[in-house]
């Protein structure tokens, strides 16, 4: 189910202690700390490995999360919005990860642009409960749909490439 | 522009089409009191008619029931319609989705109310069927923080007598929002039912949970009917999840025949009943709490049921007590070999296995975690995020 790239990446990224969700006060902010530390972490090695691909913040409370992703395709980059929030019951069940702009684009998507997480993923979660956390919600979750959704949808003509600066048009 | 006499013909010609319009839209008016009386004109008579058959005692007290429906998609709009049609006292309807025309494959919605809110089309169509049900909505998504206060505090009081409601059935098509209903319940001490639909659309399953009684969603991994189908050979290729009204219709069947007669008390409630197309098979079994349950409510829950005084009511409880062989004359005995993870191939009972096996809780603090020091402000930390 993991393949050797994704386990190295994965070794990267820092585990997760406390048991804690939004509802839990103190021991959420506990909680919300290593998640920062954890995704600071990872953003850095992705930097380090020039693979930077992400993007995430949050609100004071870390209830509501938002941010850019990209993704390289044929030397062009394709940007997305992503948002989600925490669920009450968080680090029990992932988060939803949303890219809003994709809701009705493709199947493997749930009502509001939430991406099919529910084979390749969910498990993998269950199983590492309360270790996993928003970094790896992305390598695991959403990086794969990315990298399999991402092109599809390029060579189906349902996206296409918006240029940031006039100059580069051709 | 049309001339006037043109004009004048639309507006005949759309009067005529009102007043036939009007002519479907015959209101029944509330009823006060449930009667027996076998008259065309009386919609209880065939549900009274269970108390003559000796089916239900009072079949009228269903009219004092506060069912709370989480989730009003195929399976929660079939069980919203069957319990108004059986003249339930209040429902309350929550789901934050809207109709669409993806789902007119399944039963109750019809196409004009696509981009209406589910639990408003719902309700008026409900209403419309039964006007003696009080109906409620609640049109927001429950897992948030902010909705979730305002859940639990609706199904503590909105029942009919001010209370918890009598039963809540989860009729949601995700794992977030069982998880969430399943915190709430624990919390809430709320006995429910919950339901669900395969992503294949050929199995189903429903699951009474009574905190402390029986096993809570969170006390072991999503259970699965056997599928009778290699999990390698099934493509998802461009869609999530395939749904049928047939199969839908009838998880939404089982849930109601079990609310009715836990509220009704008669037969006997199921515990876990599985429902397989393929081969139409059903298993069911009796799932028992798990003593190192993840959610603390569980726990707790389950330390007052067995400090309560149990009743006996069938031999089976007695035969559960017993070793499963009263002799071992050459002390065989299990021997934990530590296997990192339970194997999920295991079938707990006939026909049914779980969804995926949970790692042995081990206590590992890996040295890669993210330890967060006491002294690091979270302000910095989100500073430090933003500026990378």
């Amino acid at each position: 189910m993991v393949d050797e790239g994704t386990r190295k990446t994965l070794s990267g990224i820092p585990l997760l202690q406390t048991k804690a969700g939004p509802r839990d006060k103190e021991l959420w902010i506990q909680r919300l700390k290593e998640e920062y530390q954890s995704l600071i972490k990872y953003v850095q090695n992705n930097k380090e490995a020039d693979n930077d691909w992400f993007r995430l913040e949050s609100n004071k409370e870390g209830t509501r999360w938002f941010g850019k992703c990209w993704y390289i395709h044929d030397l062009l980059k394709y940007e997305f919005e992503v948002e989600f929030d925490i669920p009450v019951t968080y680090p029990h069940t992932a988060p939803e990860i949303a890219l809003p702009e994709l809701d009705g684009k493709t199947a493997k998507m749930y009502r509001g642009g939430k991406i099919c997480l529910s084979d390749h993923f969910k498990p993998l979660w269950g199983r590492n409960v309360p270790k996993f956390g928003l970094s790896h919600a992305m390598a695991l979750g959403l990086g794969p749909w990315l990298a399999v959704e991402v092109p599809d949808l390029i060579s189906k003509g349902i996206i296409t490439y918006k240029e940031k600066e006039p100059e580069k048009a051709t | 522009m049309g001339t006037l006499v043109e004009l004048q013909a639309k507006i005949a010609e759309l009067e005529e089409k009102l007043k036939a319009a009007q002519q479907f839209v015959v209101k029944r008016e509330k009823i006060d009191v449930m009667s027996s009386e076998v008259v065309d004109t009386n919609p209880y008579s065939r549900l009274m008619a269970l108390k003559r058959m000796g089916i239900v005692d009072n079949y009228e007290s269903i009219r004092n029931f506060t069912v709370a429906v989480v989730g009003v998609g195929g399976v929660g709009s079939v069980t919203a319609e069957m319990l108004t049609r059986c003249g339930i006292g209040r429902l309350l309807l929550f789901d934050y989705d809207k109709v669409e025309l993806a789902n007119m494959n399944r039963l109750f919605f019809q196409p004009h109310q696509a981009g209406i809110s589910k639990v408003e089309a719902a309700a008026q169509t409900l209403r419309n069927i039964n006007p003696d049900v009080d109906i409620q909505t609640y049109n927001y998504n429950i897992t948030t923080v902010d909705n979730f206060q305002h859940f639990m505090d609706t199904i503590s009081t909105q029942s009919l007598t001010g209370g918890n409601v009598d039963l809540l059935l989860s009729c949601v098509d995700n794992f977030e929002a069982r998880y969430a209903i399943n915190t709430a319940c624990n919390e809430l001490n709320q006995i429910w039912i919950e339901s669900g639909v395969s992503e294949n659309a050929v199995s189903g399953h429903i699951q009474l949970i009574i905190p402390g009684e029986t096993a809570c969603f969170a006390c072991a991994p999503p259970l699965v009917v056997a599928s009778h189908i290699d999990e390698k050979t099934l493509k998802k290729d461009g869609v999530c999840a395939a749904s049928l009204p047939t199969t839908m219709g009838i998880i939404a069947g089982l849930l109601v025949q079990n609310t009715l007669k836990y509220l009704l008390k008669f037969g006997s409630t199921a515990n876990y009943l599985g429902y397989s197309a393929l081969i139409d098979f059903f298993p069911t079994m009796k799932l028992k709490p798990n003593p190192s349950c993840d959610d603390s409510y569980c726990k707790i829950r389950q330390t007052e049921f067995s400090s309560k005084p149990k009743l006996i009511t069938d031999d089976q409880k007695v035969e559960e007590e017993k070793p499963l062989h009263e002799d071992n004359n050459w002390g065989i005995s299990l021997v934990d070999e530590s296997l990192p993870e339970g194997d999920c191939k295991e079938e707990i009972a006939t026909g049914i296995s779980l969804a995926y096996a949970l790692p042995r809780q081990d206590v590992d603090v890996s040295p890669g975690s993210a330890s967060a020091a006491d002294g690091i402000n979270l302000d910095d930390l989100m500073a430090q995020m933003k500026s990378i």
